[in-house]
């Protein structure tokens, strides 16, 4: 970034006084006002905090001691490889496929976007139905074709896993895939051509060209779905509520709301979303690491 | 791209029954939702995957229902002065921000870097109750005002899209290329008219991609809306689904004509907006 357009520092100030004057007063005051309440002792909703915990650090020990946290930070763990693996990788091939046709682009990409559009409200309760124990679809289809003999509790300790996940999965191919077709679309048309005057074709077009110049939208994909799967929230809790089956399906979201809007335990809550944070920031520069996004990728 | 010719070899069929498996997965529950939209009360739990037909559990009644019990109209102008307004500023603040921690090499660039990067990782759970208190002494939260009530709701999820949309247009305007600003600058624009003239044309599909997305979260986002609004007239759409929900227990047909009538902007929105995702203009604006 030799360019002398950019050696005059002054106008950098209007460029980032804003975003950083809302994120400031909106998200680091709150977070530090939660990473307080996680170290005081606060006994419900709305209630100010009574002093310190004893030792300060309490609600920290009980995190190592919880069972049920271990259970949540394991099912999240699980998610975030499947999310890794399944969701964007699903997405890059999808978005790499549309990329390659010319007729029908479009329709594709009106259509992988419904399950984003339709609210996590409405997908829940068409997922019970899906996957309810007698005359849900699953069932029902796997009975008919003769693939099993008896009805399917998707909802028991064996199946809850696949059942909880899915849903989310589906759900957010489509959020992956319309970013990577933006960056996509992106790339200039004439590499292409200089390309296939060499050429250069088919795979090896995605090999050489399409994924190093989508090295650095891979990258954010990567950040948006580990951060996205420690927070995710909404779907698994419409369908699955608090913990089921037997406190086994908690996440790391979902325990962490359970905590602090339904027992009260704004404190315990509020030190469940410090360990989400720093897990996330973790986790994501680990993912920078591994897959570094490179700056000098010019066209 | 002229170049990319529509072979008929077999890769190319295959490459179409992929992407049709996958829409297919996308399209039917939704058609499912419409479909059960038009099913008689009390069917949906027994025959929720056939067609409904007139005569065997085909009505209207759910949609007469929900437009008598409920007030539609003034949840959607509410709900579209929030997500407009959310989606406005989340792509004007994030784009000069994205802009600037891309184009320009200044100490404490890394630092600003992590702090959004962490930003994103905040669940809306755990600042939600320290930004009601703030806003409440503010006089802006539980005022009882419809338009401060509103604000209320605004401020927050602005700066809950902000690190979203920042990553995400730094990503973009980083394989923006360069040479285009240079000779912008020497033809003698400042860096204003650079980012206007140049920055948003060429990576328009992306600004396009963070509008998109800001207008759905911030319209389907019920937890921080169900916070801050309490009043009848401050309802907005999905508060009003929770509510039709809530009370319409196991009436899921009822349910699934709120739904299909509160997707109905959000696909407009989308489709109105994906015209700018189309592959032709940016690549034009690349080479211009």
């Amino acid at each position: 970034m030799g360019s002398t357009l950019y050696k005059k520092k002054a106008p950098l100030i209007i460029f980032l006084a804003p975003a950083f004057a809302f994120l400031l007063v909106f998200l680091y005051y709150p977070f530090i006002q939660n990473v307080i309440n996680s170290v005081s002792q606060i006994t419900g909703l709305g209630r100010p905090a009574e002093g310190l915990q004893s030792p300060w650090y309490a609600n920290y020990a009980q995190l190592l001691a919880d069972p049920k946290l271990h259970t949540a930070l394991q099912n999240t763990l699980i998610l975030i490889v499947c999310t890794v693996v399944f969701e964007v990788g699903i997405a890059l091939v999808l978005a790499l496929l549309v990329d390659s046709i010319e007729k029908g682009a479009q329709v594709f990409r009106t259509l992988y976007f419904f399950p984003i559009v339709i609210s996590a409200t409405a997908l829940g309760l068409m997922f019970n139905l899906i996957f309810l124990y007698k005359g849900g679809m699953v069932n029902q289809l796997l009975l008919n074709l003769g693939l099993i003999q008896q009805a399917i509790d998707w909802k028991d300790s064996a199946h809850f896993l696949f059942t909880m996940f899915s849903p989310v999965m589906w759900q957010y191919v489509g959020f992956y895939f319309v970013i990577l077709v933006t960056g996509l679309n992106n790339i200039p048309g004439d590499l292409y051509e200089a390309a296939a005057l060499d050429g250069c074709d088919g795979l090896r077009r995605v090999r050489y060209i399409s994924l190093p110049l989508l090295r650095n939208v891979l990258c954010t994909c990567l950040v948006l779905a580990i951060t996205g799967a420690l927070k995710v929230f909404d779907l698994p809790w419409v369908m699955f509520g608090a913990g089921m089956p037997q406190d086994q399906g908690w996440l790391t979201g979902t325990y962490m709301y359970d905590q602090t809007f339904n027992r009260g335990n704004v404190d315990y809550g509020s030190a469940i979303a410090m360990l989400i944070v720093v897990l996330g920031v973790i986790l994501s520069n680990l993912a920078n690491r591994v897959f570094r996004p490179r700056e000098d990728i010019e066209f | 791209m002229n170049s990319k010719k529509m072979r008929l070899h077999p890769a190319a069929l295959a490459t179409y029954l992929v992407l049709i498996f996958w829409a297919c997965t996308t399209v039917y529950p939704f058609l499912w939702v419409i479909l059960n939209s038009f099913r008689e009360k009390g069917r949906i739990r027994s025959d929720s995957f056939s067609i409904p037909l007139p005569g065997s559990g085909f009505t209207l009644d759910n949609y007469r229902t929900a437009m008598e019990r409920f007030d539609f109209g003034s949840a959607y102008a509410n709900s579209l002065i929030v997500s407009v307004t959310v989606t406005a500023a989340v792509v004007l603040i994030a784009g000069l921000a994205a802009y600037g921690l891309v184009r320009y090499r200044f100490r404490g660039r890394k630092l600003l870097y992590s702090l959004i990067m962490a930003g994103m990782m905040f669940p809306v759970f755990s600042t939600i109750i320290p930004v009601f208190r703030m806003e409440a002494a503010w006089h802006i939260a539980s005022t009882g005002n419809r338009w401060l009530s509103l604000l209320s709701v605004i401020l927050p999820q602005i700066a809950g899209n902000l690190c979203f949309a920042i990553i995400v247009l730094m990503g973009f305007i980083q394989s923006v290329p360069i040479d285009l600003e240079e000779s912008a600058y020497l033809d003698g624009c400042n860096v204003f008219q650079v980012y206007f003239h140049i920055i948003v044309p060429t990576a328009r599909s992306s600004f396009a991609t963070v509008a998109i997305f800001s207008f759905l979260w911030s319209y389907n986002d019920l937890f921080t809306q169900n916070f801050f609004l309490r009043f009848p007239a401050e309802k907005t759409i999905t508060l009003l689904l929770n509510e039709i929900s809530s009370q319409a227990g196991v009436n899921y047909g009822l349910m699934a004509a709120s739904v299909v009538i509160i997707v109905i902007p959000v696909l407009a929105v989308y489709i109105a907006l994906q015209k700018n995702i189309i592959k032709g203009l940016t690549a034009g604006a690349i080479k211009g």
